[in-house]
């Protein structure tokens, strides 16, 4: 099995739109920094920022996990509900439930969810109503 | 050796080791150790914000002194556009160029002409639909030389077309040697720089191996002697060419404005710089067809070496400009200079990540994890007093080997603390005079 050599956590507040994006940003950072090639850090980087702006605008609040093994590149966000009713439809480009607030800061386009899959070599999502949402990108080092 | 060839040196003997410098680089490529900054030849990019904020004009650019033109039989000099806003009272640019000639230069070619057929190269590479986009223009070298080292990944964005300079050089050797009929190699072409950048992309050149431009020459060195050369010298008014557009190189947006296109994006300053690149890089401009990124504030006009302050001679670009034709270059002049110079680049611009702690991931990943546990136990005050800019870069530099956790003077005020109160109690433990009248006894 893959062993992970490290790994981050980054909490994520919902609705704090003051220090949305750091999470993203360090992660962006910190590959750069492990010489990670620019293309991986690249998706990596959407695909955080994308996640990170989906807690902070759609969910009761959560994580961002980062885990690095030689091979690859996992990332888990996890929140703590409310959870998505219809993932279909919420994978479709353009479907959005941001509210209003989230619009007018320029969010909630419905591409979100899209993108990180564009950027992913495996992608996973798993939500239940009332408990939460968990999302994992895997892109191959 | 040549690789690493920088124009910006620091002069030892006027550094006093504070920490303006060390803050305000954009790759974190100085450090203070023994009382003097230290400059990480690998990271400096030439930008110049160091020789822009040392209080005791200690960083220098190196650049070439006037006498230096003598070295060649013939003397060309090319003026950044950016020249022609240093002087108050000029109405025809063709009185500082006809000055050139006052201080030894046999020819003036300008640059902004040069800048007017790279314009013209950029505008086909626009059309072309399978180059990345946005593409990045490379007109200036600090902001190649940043990508290089901080954002590899936009290296295939950078537009692979010949910078004004060296365009200018090519052409300006070529019509000399024609007119006059002389040999190539007796002519001199010397560049009227604004910044340190521009020398150092002359004696290490990216995206091609040699550069057409002989040597750079200060704004500041020879703003004294030129001035006092502008009206005096006979002006028969042939020299200026460049259009409007050209000449509007000078400032932030000139090249933007000049490719006529409305999904541009145009921003001076490194900092504003490297905000956008991240974006760029995080794909939040998916509509973008150029990003023109200067180093200096206010765009070339705001170099280093520039005389007058940025912000005037902006304007005095602009009313310069004003009166000259709008025009651009033809079909027909592009396809006669295409195959006569290279205007595109020969090489492949390579990242330089020198900024990543190891080769071996593992091993990057082990001096991670004790950088974050040095960093934890720094004081997060980011004073620079240890020499390294900020307490993430000790925690970095202490990893790398090339400082110790005791340059933190915190640290350094604990451990002393500690010692002291470990001699008071040692002290208090040292046999006294009545133990040793009772050993007496």
């Amino acid at each position: 099995m893959k062993q992970f050599i490290m790994e981050h956590t980054y909490e994520v507040k919902a609705g704090d739109y003051v220090v949305a994006g750091e999470a993203s940003s360090s992660i962006k950072g910190l590959l750069k920094k492990l010489g990670i090639s620019g293309d991986i850090v690249r998706r990596m980087a959407i695909a955080a920022y994308e996640a990170e702006m989906n807690l902070v605008i759609h969910s009761e609040g959560g994580h961002l996990i980062l885990k690095i093994s030689p091979a690859e590149l996992l990332l888990i966000s996890q929140d703590e509900g409310p959870g998505i009713p219809d993932i279909d439809l919420a994978m479709e480009e353009g479907y959005s439930t941001a509210p209003d607030e989230a619009r007018e800061m320029g969010f909630g386009a419905g591409m979100g969810l899209a993108n990180i899959k564009r950027c992913a070599d495996e992608f996973n999502i798993k939500s239940s109503v009332g408990i939460g949402t968990k999302v994992e990108v895997k892109i191959y080092i | 050796m040549a690789e690493y060839y920088h124009s910006v040196t620091l002069d030892k003997d006027k550094c006093r080791g504070c920490t303006n410098c060390i803050k305000r680089c954009p790759t974190e490529a100085i450090r203070v150790r023994e009382g003097k900054a230290r400059i990480i030849a690998e990271r400096c990019i030439d930008c110049g914000e160091c020789i822009r904020v040392c209080p005791y004009h200690a960083k220098i650019a190196v650049t070439d002194p006037l006498s230096s033109i003598d070295r060649f039989q013939y003397k060309i000099a090319l003026p950044a556009p950016a020249l022609y806003g240093q002087f108050k009272d000029v109405t025809d640019i063709n009185d500082i160029l006809y000055a050139l000639k006052g201080l030894g230069f046999d020819y003036v070619y300008e640059v902004a002409r040069g800048a007017d057929y790279t314009t013209a190269f950029v505008k086909e590479k626009l059309k072309e639909g399978h180059i990345k986009r946005p593409l990045i223009s490379s007109a200036c070298p600090a902001i190649v030389r940043l990508i290089q080292v901080r954002f590899p990944e936009l290296l295939a964005n950078i537009v692979s077309v010949e910078s004004p300079m060296e365009i200018a050089a090519q052409l300006a050797r070529r019509e000399f040697s024609e007119k006059r009929g002389v040999s190539e190699e007796d002519i001199g072409v010397f560049f009227i720089t604004p910044c340190a950048a521009k020398m150092t992309s002359i004696k290490s050149p990216i995206g091609r191996e040699r550069s057409s431009v002989d040597g750079a020459i200060s704004m500041l060195d020879i703003y004294g002697a030129l001035s006092s050369k502008i009206g005096d010298t006979p002006n028969t008014g042939e020299l200026q060419k460049a259009s409007a557009y050209g000449v509007g190189w000078a400032n932030s947006s000139g090249e933007s404005s000049a490719l006529s296109i409305e999904r541009y994006l145009a921003v001076d300053g490194i900092q504003n710089v490297i905000y956008v690149l991240e974006e760029i890089e995080n794909n939040k401009f998916p509509d973008l067809d150029f990003f023109e990124g200067l180093a200096c504030t206010g765009g070339c006009v705001g170099g280093p070496l520039t005389f007058e302050n940025g912000f005037v001679a902006k304007n005095r670009i602009r009313t310069l400009a004003k009166d000259l034709e709008n025009h651009q270059i033809t079909g027909e002049e592009l396809s006669s200079v295409r195959h006569s110079i290279e205007w595109e680049f020969t090489e492949s611009v390579q990242p330089k990540p020198v900024m990543k702690l190891d080769d071996d991931l593992s091993l990057a990943v082990k001096k991670m994890e004790t950088m974050d546990k040095i960093y934890e136990s720094l004081p997060g005050l980011d004073c620079g007093s240890c020499g390294s800019p900020n307490c993430r870069t000790l925690a970095e530099d202490i990893v790398q080997g090339e400082a110790s956790e005791l340059d933190c003077i915190f640290k350094l005020r604990e451990k002393v603390k500690d010692l002291a109160k470990e001699m008071i109690e040692l002290a208090e433990k040292i046999p006294t005079g009545r133990h040793e009248e009772d050993d007496g006894k």
